[in-house]
């Protein structure tokens, strides 16, 4: 494996070191993940019938990336999509592409396919040129074949054949001119939903293999609770019950039909003893709380220029609540131990890390454990998918050689799923004479973003365990991407700025990463707080954001929003609203502009209309961009006028969806538009995180139009608005 | 053994008389379309009919369905409401999916031409967590103007 | 069923009409032309008390604008439809002068001097206070208009006829503000006005004779709304364990509580609504009504008699000894008022129709069966949760119950 180490990385080892490696770092890195995987092989192959495959490292979440890679690869390569096979994160067939997270599968994944097809498809012409006797470039290709202008042609395949692809890629490729993309930027159906429209196997849960059991997992109630006694006699002896497993305070059931696994499990729930302790924080001032924990300062940015003499000054603290990523299935694996190597068939998002982990957990060397991605139920970001693949592989230890299928109940997942974690920014700006931002000085606290498991103790069974291993303390992600500080650092061109972020390494809540990260909060702060400057200085949203920004894609995008909205024709107090940000500064842009009502009997928030715009780069799925964005918009509303984990001092009570209750039918906007900038032959910028924050924003900055109250708390629950209104 | 009549197949199945119609329709049939989402009946992933209104099959108990008509997307045969879901791409994930097809299918047998408001209001037994609500209500306003027949 | 309810109402109309001898023929009072201002504190006091009359339970429908109404409600003689009562123009209320709106309380008579159907609790608003009426009425000039036209209500035949309703207002309208009773502490008046003038519990909680007028005699002693079985507020509450004054606000203002459950059918919106109240006035609410019940005392346990494949399959994932729900604080069913009640109705809409979703809140939920159990299967359930969970004998007819109960709602 070839590591290029990149500038950022020897700056900060300095001395001597530095210039022996900086000749290496002057060569120009390989696009996207050919980075770590260079082989044109490991991306793409031919067979001799002149079939397609191509592999990435990244798993489908329901974004759509099956679809947007095999367009991909089809464009490149030109080659039907029908003619190619895609085959997903898998640790004994496709790439290490880490996790499929941080909307990056276009960047990392996208961008290595983009260029892996354009050099196969470079190395399938010249040897079909060196075959026909004809220079290269006379040479067009279609459909999976070289075409000469004498007519003569010659197949992928058979020209493959005498090929050896085992070849690194190289740097640059000679990509197609984005005028002539067929495949690119088209809608394409996605592949994966006609199984999921006709009842065909889909998901990891729908898995059914020979000799297969259903088992199902006693969670301790509460973190650190200890089994102190239990009698599994009696329920050994019901119906189709194969075994109960128990090690440490970690236990389990084995059955052969699932409903009989799961009446098993209630009856072991019920007849386990435990020792609880009150671990959890008074959830009435668990922001305070964590506001006063010990934390790192970590310094995002610090401006400072010339500017007018401030004249206004403000200041606001917003927050956000521990948040669930609920996911509607509750997570599920499948696990076989056969010939002393497990399997395990897994929704994670990161099927390397989560192979390294489960290895740990189980005490087996890595090459003996085997992930492969199958599709679950949708998990926007680190949720229960890999904890339960350490439940199936713990239980299929025990029962060797059948297959064991785990799936949690409503009430695991609700409870034991690692949260989003509270968050607290703190901000304070100021404008000049003439209404524009001259100084500002932004603080976020938060939990780490990143508890996923890539060593088996911060797997959840870890602790249940007679045992356990040690327990990594939790990290921040560095900027530019971040964690709690991610879009901490504002896109807009101020003259004075300083963003810090405070790192809390105690964490009162298992935490670890929900869709989009610390952009939900900072981008909610930011751009609710811009609105709060507009206003101070009397100008309008729009306006006022485009005066303060000098990034011409992002000014395109705030406009094209405003415009498709009709924000010039709208005036105050219609309860209009807008948000926007470029999620981690580095991918896509998003802008929404609403429209919503207060209900002041009930403080109910009405949606309306939603206008979003997007610069999402290259598009390669306009339908696939459009659908994200519009699931982004959906979810944060949920987030951002629901939503709160709630707890006592010993348990978690948002035990189901009564208990955590979110958006419902009735509702919904009334409508949502997505439109696109086009931005041919960009890079790809991930769109699945890119709305949460700025829809976040457009609602608070609408309800203040609406109803005349600044709320900086999210949620912004009925409560909430209705004792901020009054009557 | 219980007696169970699911897309107008007869089946006789080797289940405990309260086991949910759920897992006889998953373990002991083979299908995949009802999902497990919560065994409460608050997110509707397992929805399927029975004699033409959408229930929870995970709070079914088989033995009450002896002499009742199941439907599952399987038995659906690609109708109106399946063409609008792909048409529109109304899904992410899709986990809730069937669930969803499943209840827009009875709310238009019963209500060929739903407003608005009743669509949603009818849906919202159902639970979707990636936001695809949009395209789903398009999808029932689409189906709506092409008639779906039991 | 048709000819026993036309009968019935030949037969009221004709009571009335008697009674109604000697007609009084009410005065339109002339429009005004709004929007009036009034002082933030008295639209706050009468957004408390819009929430205490549960105002909204009738006058917005699901998904409606507040107050905007179209509310059907269903009762023994036909359906009834709440009124827009928003300062709409043309389709509210926005041209009533207070007077009119007073007179409405008062009286039962609307602006244009058209009876209005006892359906609208004015027998119990007309002990409301000159100053509470005009809190309401600053509150509701105040919310936003809304178009929205009434449907016509479906009555029969003399029945929609709107001047029979003189004849009852002769019978059973009681006018007269109300009076304290010097016997009790301030709290106890004060639950009492909020209960018997603006809350009308008796609406629901009060036995209603022949002519759907609240019983002579019979104040809280247990009635019904659309069908929900609505228990008695006084000695003969069947609640298995007693209502003390803490657990009754509680209750009041959550929807639930952990010795007696969840509220359901009407009294979740009731519950919704006391939930913005100041907690003192629902607490003299509870110091009232607890007056009249028996004291607390522990609920005798009552052992869980056999198992039952139904009960299993379909309630055990939340009711069963086992389950989630059970083991972080749920009562048994052994404690449901419901289930513990003389009548079967409570438990069989609770089956039928389970408990609604509260939009964005935490707060107890169930899914209805009615299209899972035919009546027989549920008349089934009914008894072995009856047997299983409480003491009192066996309902009686329950399949016909179960017919009638899902044929009315």
């Amino acid at each position: 494996m070839n590591t290029v180490l990149s500038r950022r990385g020897l700056l900060a080892l300095g001395g001597g070191l530095a210039v022996a490696f900086s000749l290496r770092a002057e060569e120009p890195a390989r696009p996207g993940s050919l980075k770590g995987t260079p082989s044109l092989d490991a991306w793409i192959r031919v067979a001799p019938d002149g079939r397609v495959t191509v592999f990435t490292g990244k798993a489908e979440l329901g974004q759509g990336i099956k679809t947007a890679l095999l367009q991909v690869a089809a464009e490149q390569l030109d080659v039907p999509v029908a003619h190619i096979d895609l085959v997903t994160a898998d640790t004994m067939r496709t790439p290490n592409e880490g996790f499929t997270a941080g909307s990056h599968s276009m960047q990392d994944s996208g961008t290595a396919i983009l260029n892996a097809a354009a050099q196969v498809r470079g190395v399938l012409v010249a040897a079909a040129a060196r075959d026909l006797g004809v220079a290269a470039e006379t040479l067009t290709t279609v459909d999976g074949t070289v075409h000469a202008a004498d007519g003569r042609s010659a197949g992928y395949g058979p020209l493959a054949a005498t090929l050896n692809l085992h070849i690194d890629a190289e740097p640059t490729s000679t990509l197609k001119d984005p005028s002539a993309y067929r495949s690119m930027g088209t809608p394409m159906p996605r592949v994966d939903i006609p199984a999921k429209l006709t009842g065909g196997q889909a998901y990891v849960q729908d898995m059914r293999l020979p000799g297969m059991l259903h088992a199902r997992a006693i969670r301790q109630p509460s973190v650190g609770a200890m089994l102190l006694d239990i009698d599994t006699g009696p329920i050994e002896a019901m119906p189709g019950v194969v075994t109960v497993v128990r090690q440490g305070s970690y236990l389990a059931v084995v059955a052969r039909k699932e409903w009989q696994a799961v009446k098993a499990m209630r009856a072991l729930e019920a007849a386990a003893q435990w020792r609880e302790t009150a671990s959890l924080p008074d959830q009435a001032t668990v922001l305070d709380l964590l506001a006063g924990l010990p934390s790192r300062v970590i310094p995002v940015l610090d401006w400072k220029g010339r500017a007018g003499a401030p004249m206004k000054r403000l200041k606001a603290r917003y927050t956000r609540p521990y948040l669930m990523h609920g996911a509607i299935g509750p997570s599920c694996a499948v696990a076989q131990l056969t010939d002393g190597t497990m399997t395990v068939w897994t929704h994670t998002q990161g099927v390397y890390p989560l192979r390294s982990a489960l290895a740990g957990l189980l005490r087996m060397p890595v090459d003996r454990v085997h992930c492969i991605h199958v599709e679950g139920s949708g998990c926007y970001g680190h949720n229960a998918a890999d904890d339960v693949a350490g439940d199936a592989v713990l239980i299929a230890r025990a029962v060797p050689g059948h297959p064991i299928r785990v799936q949690w109940m409503r009430e695991q997942e609700h409870t034991n799923e690692p949260y989003g974690a509270a968050m607290i920014a703190e901000v304070e700006g100021a404008i000049d004479a003439a209404g524009n931002i001259v100084d500002w000085n932004y603080g976020v606290w938060s939990n780490t973003h990143n508890r996923r498991p890539n060593v088996g103790g911060l797997m959840l069974q870890n602790a249940a365990l007679p045992d356990p291993l040690p327990v990594p303390p939790p990290a921040p992600i560095p900027m530019p991407e971040g964690g709690g500080e991610r879009n901490s650092n504002p896109i807009y061109a101020f003259p004075n700025a300083k963003v810090v972020s405070h790192f809390i390494p105690e964490m009162p809540v298992r935490v670890s990463a929900l869709r989009s990260l610390g952009a939900y909060l900072n981008v909610f702060a930011i751009e609710s707080f811009m609105d709060e400057l507009a206003e101070a200085a009397n100008a309008d949203p729009v306006d006022f954001r485009l005066r303060h920004l000098k990034d011409e894609r992002a000014k395109a995008v705030v406009s094209l929003a405003a415009d498709k909205f009709g924000w010039g024709a709208g005036k105050r107090g219609e309860g209009r609203g807008f948000g926007f940000a470029r999620y981690k500064n580095l991918g896509a842009y998003c802008a929404i502009a609403l429209a919503l009502r207060v209900e002041h009997e009930t403080g109910r928030i009405r949606l309306g209309r939603v206008v979003a715009a997007v610069d999402s780069g290259q598009v390669v799925n306009p339908d696939g961009i459009r659908n994200q964005i519009e699931g982004a918009i959906v979810q944060a509303a949920s987030w951002t006028m629901y939503e709160t984990v709630r707890f006592d001092r010993q348990r978690i009570l948002s035990r189901d969806w009564s208990g955590y209750p979110i958006l419902r039918f009735p509702a919904a906007p009334e409508s949502i538009s997505v439109h696109i900038v086009p931005r041919p032959g960009q890079p790809f910028l991930g769109t699945g995180e890119a709305g949460q924050g700025p829809m976040a924003a457009a609602i608070a900055n609408a309800v203040r139009d609406a109803a005349g109250v600044r709320l900086r708390d999210v949620p912004l629950s009925a409560v909430r608005v209705k004792a901020a209104v009054g009557v | 053994m219980i007696r169970l009549t699911v897309n107008g197949q007869q089946h006789e199945v080797d289940a405990e008389a309260d086991t949910p119609l759920l897992y006889v329709l998953r373990d002991d049939l083979g299908l995949n379309g009802a999902k497990f989402g919560c065994g409460l009946g608050q997110c509707g992933a397992c929805t399927v009919l029975v004699d033409g209104q959408p229930v929870f099959s995970c709070l079914t108990p088989v033995s009450v369905l002896a002499e009742r008509q199941v439907r599952t997307i399987e038995g659906l045969g690609g109708n109106a409401v399946q063409r609008a879901f792909e048409d529109v791409q109304a899904a992410q994930c899709g986990y809730c999916i069937a669930g969803m097809v499943m209840r827009a299918t009875a709310l238009l047998e019963h209500n060929p031409h739903p407003h608005e408001d009743e669509i949603r209001a009818y849906m919202s037994g159902n639970l979707c967590r990636c936001g695809t609500h949009m395209r789903i209500l398009e999808a029932v306003r689409q189906a709506a103007g092409q008639g779906v027949k039991p | 069923m048709k000819l026993s309810r036309a009968l019935g109402a030949s037969v009221f109309a004709a009571i009335l009409m008697t009674g109604g001898c000697d007609t009084v023929w009410h005065p339109s009072i002339p429009p005004v032309a709004g929007p009036a201002e009034f002082p933030t504190g008295q639209i706050a006091r009468g957004a408390e008390l819009a929430a205490i009359g549960d105002c909204s339970v009738c006058h917005t429908t699901e998904g409606s604008r507040p107050y905007a109404s179209g509310r059907g409600v269903q009762t023994p003689f036909g359906v009834v439809y709440a009124t827009n009562i928003t300062p709409d123009p043309e389709t509210g209320i926005g041209t009533w002068p207070e007077s009119a709106f007073r007179r409405a309380m008062r009286e039962g008579v609307d602006r244009d001097g058209r009876n209005l159907y006892p359906v609208f609790p004015y027998p119990h608003f007309t002990r409301a206070t000159d100053r509470d009426i005009a809190a309401l009425y600053a509150f509701l000039m105040t919310r936003p208009a809304v178009h929205a036209d009434t449907p016509p209500n479906r009555l029969p035949f003399p029945l929609n006829q709107r001047f029979v309703l003189t004849g009852w207002d002769h019978l059973y309208l009681r006018p007269g503000a109300w009076q304290p009773d010097p016997a009790h502490d301030a709290d106890w008046n004060r639950g009492a006005y909020l209960v018997e003038a603006v809350g009308h519990c008796g609406g629901c909680h009060t036995p209603r004779n022949v002519l759907g007028a609240e019983t002579d005699g019979q104040a809280l002693a247990g009635g019904e709304a659309e069908n929900w079985y609505a228990p008695p507020l006084q000695a003969a509450s069947p609640a298995r364990q007693g209502w003390s004054v803490d657990s009754l606000t509680a209750y009041l203002r959550t929807g639930f509580d952990a010795g007696h459950g969840a509220a359901a059918g009407p009294m979740t919106a009731v519950t919704a609504e006391l939930a913005t109240v100041p907690a003192a006035d629902v607490r003299a609410m509870a110091v009232y009504l607890t007056s009249m019940m028996p004291k607390p005392a522990p609920a005798p346990v009552v052992a869980h008699a056999g198992e039952d494949p139904v009960f299993a399959g379909a309630c055990g994932g939340c009711h069963g000894p086992d389950a989630p729900m059970m083991r972080n604080g749920a009562p048994s069913l052994a404690m449901s008022t419901a289930v513990n009640a003389p009548t079967p109705r409570g438990t069989i809409q609770a089956i039928l129709q389970g408990l609604p979703w509260r939009e964005g809140q935490a707060a107890p939920y169930m899914p209805p069966f009615a299209s899972v159990l035919t009546d027989a299967q549920i008349a089934e359930l009914a008894a072995y949760l009856r047997s299983a969970y409480s003491d009192k004998p066996a309902w009686r007819d329950l399949p016909a119950e179960v017919a009638r109960v899902r044929g009315a709602s």
